[in-house]
């Protein structure tokens, strides 16, 4: 479904991302994790085009995303930081962006109901608090039925409640879909996942299924494994 | 043939007319007393009346040497055929009216008119047309002379290719009234004119000046309409002239003039208007000048006085609207200006005496700049040189200090 | 991209400074015109704003502004939509936008007080004038990462071409009095957008002088419909190389 290789980007002197190879099939529910600025967020913007690699190549669905952003309709993005137009209201926002996806199926607005959105949505986006835009950003990332989800730090602003709408919402869809969770530590989530990608200074450390995982840590829950392999490689 | 001498029933028309017409009357044309005028001119004896009727007559150079009246009844046409002059006069006290005379010879060497007055006294021209002649009316050595309301027109494209359309030479105490003129050189040219009087004509779309005098003194203008000629109104080397109430416009390009005078003294430009000309009025070794009560207005220069005039003075003139109002070639300032209307005068009148209470400066920097870069034109009216001109006005260190108006009025004169 | 640029455009008109911008123009031009009684000088005081407000507030209004749309710029880029069609969007928006508030300013007016062709030179060189900023504020914004670094660009590039290029053309002028200049000097004039824009109105109301000089240079190089047409391309050019460098940027720019 997704497939990067060879991918390398530089900031300047500072390296974000070197010699990525990655494979993400349909079905899964990827876990990316990594310590701060470790290139997860990097590796995100790749797949939207926000940031083109310095070398490599990206897939989706077997077609190159160079200069093309048709693929883009398939995608729900619900970025880590969601910043918006300030003067426009959470449902001219939608509007916009509905306006220009172009979507033919059934909108999903279910998220725009359970997170209570629809009682605020005259409101502007300069007034609402983070988690409120966040919330804004996961609306927007469910609505359009994509078959790849990429929440980049879902759960980081996001009240214990909304979490759990969040992660019911997830179950509820990961059917048939890529589903790339981007976390410096999980919590609220873990046990949704399939598979762990680990990254580090800007490689990938490891990329495990969950119990590929859980075997090697004879851990059962995907934070405390992760903490006792990087226990066991800083030893 | 047996010519009936017919005297006019009435006694008082008879006084009317005067003297003159107690001559016979000859009339001309098909069933008249001749078919040709050159037959009747002939014929014609002091005194006598040539009553010419409609018709064309071609008879080459008809030439007048009695004293006679020749009156054209419905505008008979006397064509020239493009050879020599049309119409000579020979005899003063003639009078010639009513006529159309066209197409006469070209050529620089003889000179050919439609009517051409030679060295005689008090002829009059009157409500003439005179047509795609090379010169319209010519008169040399004559004097007491009028012109009157005639129409010469013609539609040459070279100044090579046509005369003027009144053309005086050598002559005294001409009187050129009411005529239009078009289409030739000089619309009105006076050489060694003198005592004459100028008085509503109107000249335009002659292709080198509307008006060109030289050595013309004591002549005066009053009235006239000099418009988009090639290059305006020249006058030169003359002295004692008044000009009045003419309005010069529309002479636009590179040396053109509203009026340019050159080595004039003692004239006086009172009453004027100047309007769209590249440069309104030009002086060049010009002395002893009044300049007074002209209206300056939408000309690219309003004034361009050279150094070499001095003496003159420039007061109660309207300057309205002209992109330069004053410019000048030197530092030396010995003309003076004073209680003009500037319409770019910024200053203030606070103990109400209708003048401004600071000097104005009407030379600008820029009409000095340009004066010696022609092409920094290219930057005028940008934000840098308005920069410099502001500062310019505050602390003159191009322009002569000298140069101003002590007392500029605060509104536009009543003109 | 239509949609986005008719955000664009309902966003800025609804924008304080963009009302205000319009009100000091439309005060400014009204007042001009009840207060002088001679066109001329009318069209003057117009041209000065033409010249100097009008690019200044475009070239920094522009730059602000996208600067100001970078999220909104991100939130369109994750979406499926060219990245071309965001940046001509934007800039199609603000220059609209700007020209709009131009139009109402001193368009109006202009066209009430001076119908005729002066009226139209001025107001479409204002146009003009307006679309060469925003362009080059897009540029500005895309090169510089920073705000304030592409405002302080912004008001150089604004200053370069209202005084120092003049300051650098008459140095010229008067460097190389001595030599056949004109031909070499109009086209070096023309190649700046401000000074373009001014002897183009200079056209229409310095007629008179300019008829005054040699050759009529003036009338050969900009009266003519040629001209006027080298005019219009010389514009254009200025409108589109700078948005075109900009959008090539823009296109492989990381957000």
């Amino acid at each position: 479904m997704i497939e990067l290789t060879n991918i390398s980007k530089s900031f300047g002197q500072t390296k974000a991302l070197s010699e990525i190879n990655l494979r993400l099939e349909k079905g899964r529910c990827v876990g990316l994790i990594g310590p701060n600025a470790c290139g997860k967020t990097t590796l995100i913007k790749h797949f939207l085009g926000m940031v083109f690699p310095d070398k490599g190549q990206i897939l989706v669905n077997g077609r190159s995303v160079a200069g093309d952003v048709s693929y883009k309709n398939h995608i729900g993005y619900m970025p880590q930081i969601g910043r918006y137009p300030e003067n426009m209201s959470i449902i001219q926002v939608i509007d916009m962006i509905r306006s220009i996806r172009h979507f033919d199926g059934k909108e999903d607005l279910e998220l725009f109901h359970s997170f209570g959105l629809d009682t605020v949505s005259y409101k502007k986006m300069r007034t609402l608090s983070g988690g409120t835009t966040q919330k804004v950003s996961a609306t927007l990332a469910f609505m359009f039925n994509p078959t790849v989800l990429v929440l980049d730090e879902p759960t980081a602003g996001l009240d214990p409640m909304a979490s759990e709408i969040l992660r019911e919402k997830i179950i509820k869809v990961r059917q048939d879909k890529l589903i790339l969770i981007s976390s410096h530590l999980l919590s609220e989530l873990d046990d949704l996942l399939t598979d762990v990608i680990f990254m580090e200074e800007a490689h990938i450390k490891f990329h495990l299924t969950v119990s590929e995982l859980f075997e090697r840590t004879g851990e059962e829950r995907v934070s405390r494994a992760i903490h006792k392999i990087l226990k066991a490689g800083v030893r | 043939m047996i010519i009936t001498c017919r005297r006019p029933g009435f006694l008082a028309i008879t006084l009317i007319w005067s003297l003159p017409l107690w001559g016979c009357t000859l009339t001309v044309g098909s069933g008249k007393d001749f078919i040709r005028i050159a037959d009747a001119l002939k014929q014609a004896s002091d005194k006598d009346t040539v009553m010419v009727f409609e018709g064309t007559y071609a008879e080459g150079t008809l030439t007048i040497r009695k004293k006679i009246i020749m009156i054209g009844i419905e505008r008979p046409i006397i064509d020239g055929g493009m050879k020599g002059e049309v119409l000579a006069i020979k005899s003063s006290d003639v009078i010639v009216k009513g006529f159309r005379i066209i197409r006469s010879g070209s050529g620089t060497l003889d000179d050919p008119a439609g009517i051409r007055v030679y060295n005689v006294k008090k002829v009059i021209l009157e409500d003439n047309e005179l047509v795609d002649n090379f010169f319209g009316i010519y008169l040399q050595y004559s004097s007491g002379c009028i012109v009157r309301n005639n129409k010469i027109m013609a539609n040459a494209s070279e100044e090579q290719k046509i005369g003027n359309g009144i053309h005086c030479w050598k002559s005294d105490s001409l009187t050129i009234i009411g005529n239009k003129i078009t289409g030739h050189r000089d619309g009105i040219y006076f050489e060694f004119v003198t005592h004459s009087l100028v008085w509503r004509n109107i000249s335009k779309y002659n292709l080198r000046y509307g008006l060109h005098f030289m050595f013309s003194n004591d002549d005066d203008y009053i009235n006239n309409v000099f418009v988009a000629n090639g290059a305006g109104v020249a006058v030169m080397y003359t002295k004692n002239v008044l000009m009045y109430n003419n309005t010069f416009a529309e002479s636009r390009g590179d040396a053109s003039y509203g009026i340019l005078l050159k080595d004039i003294s003692d004239a006086e430009i009172i009453g004027n208007s100047f309007t769209d000309n590249t440069s309104a009025l030009y002086l060049e070794g010009a002395n002893r000048m009044v300049i007074s009560k002209n209206t300056f207005r939408d000309n690219g220069w309003g004034l361009k006085i050279q150094a070499n005039c001095m003496d003159n003075v420039v007061q109660e003139n309207n300057f309205i609207s002209n992109t330069f109002d004053v410019s000048t070639n030197g530092s030396l300032v010995l003309n003076t200006f004073k209680n003009n209307y500037w319409d770019k005068y910024e200053g203030y009148d606070l103990n109400k005496d209708a003048c401004g209470d600071v000097p104005y400066r009407p030379l600008s920097l820029y009409a000095v700049v340009i004066e010696n870069n022609p092409v920094a034109m290219l930057l005028f009216r940008s934000f840098m040189i308005s920069l410099l001109e502001r500062t310019e006005k505050l602390i003159p260190s191009i322009t002569p200090e000298s140069f101003r108006d002590d007392h500029p009025k605060m509104k536009p004169l009543d003109l | 991209m239509k949609k986005i640029a008719s955000f664009v455009i309902s966003d800025i008109l609804r924008n304080k400074v963009i009302l205000v911008y319009t009100l000091v123009l439309a005060v400014f031009s009204w007042s001009i015109f009840s207060l002088e009684d001679s066109t001329s000088k009318a069209v003057l005081s117009l041209l000065n704003l033409v010249l100097l407000t009008v690019p200044l507030v475009a070239i920094i209004f522009s730059n602000i502004y996208i600067y100001n749309s970078g999220e909104f710029i991100e939130l369109l880029v994750s979406q499926p939509v060219k990245r071309a069609s965001i940046w001509t969007a934007l800039f199609a928006g603000l220059s609209s936008a700007l020209v709009v508030s131009f139009l109402v300013g001193i368009g109006i007016p202009v066209v009430i007080f001076i119908p005729g062709k002066t009226g139209l030179i001025l107001v479409a060189t204002g146009i003009m004038v307006t679309l060469v900023f925003t362009s080059l504020a897009m540029l500005c914004s895309i090169l510089m990462r920073d705000k304030a670094r592409g405002i302080g660009l912004s008001v150089i590039i604004w200053l370069f071409m209202t005084l120092i290029y003049d300051g650098l053309v008459l140095f010229l002028m008067f460097q190389f009095a001595d030599y056949p200049i004109e031909k070499p000097m109009v086209v070096v004039s023309a190649l700046n957008p401000i000074d373009l824009a001014r002897i183009l109105v200079l056209l229409q109301i310095d007629m008179t002088v300019l008829l005054g000089f040699t050759g009529a240079v003036f009338q050969k190089m900009f009266g003519t419909t040629t001209g006027l047409a080298v005019s219009a391309i010389l514009m254009m050019l200025w409108i589109l190389i700078p948005f075109y460098l900009s959008l090539k940027i823009f296109k492989r720019k990381d957000l």
